[in-house]
């Protein structure tokens, strides 16, 4: 990762994501094609709903027939936590105008949120539009070849997890937890270490109350909550 | 509804949801600063996310009880890490993740 927040950096930057994309969109796919869907629906989620989690969540409540504004509903907690990362990414944008905010915000995925969150430590805290919407361009197009890919795959493959294919989101949650930490020169390391404990237990505790699509919402909510505290009282 | 109808709303309404969670926080910070306070409390931000999003794949929920652990993922994540820190590379870590849980699962 560099300092320059150019189309060739971002597109350098984005193309190990890509994988990531391509691991979980193929999943997905096959996923949706398995369920009983049509190609044309399966790549309708991704082209629409964009939001791997969301989809899937859908994709569930689809085959088992809930209803609408049940689907909807999940689909709203399931994506809360993207509000918090919108939130967090427009203060980086706020010298672009509206309307590439409102295309940044579009687009934004937990990678994409991840990935501008690992460069602001190597541009002194500094986003841009250029930047972000290759990224997000990028991943945006790889999420609807993979799911093209996988709806079309799904056909053939009976057994994705053979490959391992549905542990490429964990791999890149770890992979992007680690070069956060790593990257940040603002928060104390210890802390941040800490803090990442914390959320582990939180995720853990709360898991046996809460249904699991609020569990992370509530654990950043508080995770955070609880930072803030031990940096204040301790660093 | 016939049953192409029922999927096509649902999905649209779902698009519509994630549209507006992703696009109203850019179109009110536009207006509005964000407090001191909140500023450093997104700065925790990253880190809480991912550090739930991997921790709530390795744990398997039972409500009312204590959650299981999908071992599988616990093993995978261990080499997985150790990827991270000798590479730091995404692209490195992503693929030994799943080399590592395609491998544990042939044993």
């Amino acid at each position: 990762m560099d300092g320059y927040l150019t189309k060739k950096s971002a597109f350098k930057e984005a193309l190990p994501t890509i994988f990531g994309y391509i691991g979980i969109s193929i999943a997905f796919g096959i996923i949706g094609k398995a369920s009983g869907f049509s190609i044309i629906e399966v790549s309708l989620m991704s082209l629409i709903i964009y939001a791997g989690s969301v989809q899937l969540t859908t994709l569930n409540m689809l085959v088992a027939g809930s209803p609408i504004v049940s689907i909807v509903l999940a689909a709203f907690l399931v994506n809360s936590r993207v509000i918090l990362m919108s939130t967090t990414v427009a203060g980086y944008l706020k010298q672009e105008n509206l309307k590439r905010n409102i295309l940044i915000g579009t687009f934004l995925t937990d990678e994409s949120f991840a990935l501008g969150m690992n460069k602001i430590n190597y541009t002194n805290g500094k986003l841009n539009f250029t930047w972000f919407n290759t990224v997000n361009i990028i991943s945006y197009l790889t999420w609807q070849a993979g799911t093209l890919l996988g709806a079309i795959l799904g056909g053939f493959i009976t057994d994705p997890k053979k490959l391992g294919l549905d542990f490429a989101i964990v791999a890149m949650f770890i992979g992007l937890l680690y070069l956060q930490v790593l990257g940040d020169k603002n928060l104390n390391k210890v802390l941040q270490i800490i803090v990442v404990l914390i959320s582990f237990a939180l995720t853990y505790l709360l898991t046996i109350v809460l249904p699991a699509n609020l569990v992370v919402i509530v654990v950043t909510l508080i995770g955070c909550s609880l930072g803030m505290v031990l940096k204040h009282v301790f660093f | 509804m016939s049953s192409s109808k029922y999927i096509l709303i649902t999905i649209v309404l779902c698009g519509v949801t994630t549209l507006l969670s992703r696009v109203i926080p850019f179109v009110l910070l536009k207006k509005f600063s964000l407090p001191p306070k909140l500023v450093e409390f997104f700065s925790f931000v990253p880190i809480v996310i991912m550090a739930a999003l991997w921790f709530s794949n390795l744990i398997i929920a039972r409500p009312g009880h204590l959650p299981e652990f999908n071992w599988q993922y616990v093993l995978a994540s261990l080499p997985t890490f150790v990827a991270a820190v000798i590479s730091k590379s995404l692209l490195v870590i992503v693929i030994l993740g799943m080399i590592s849980l395609a491998v544990l699962r042939l044993i």
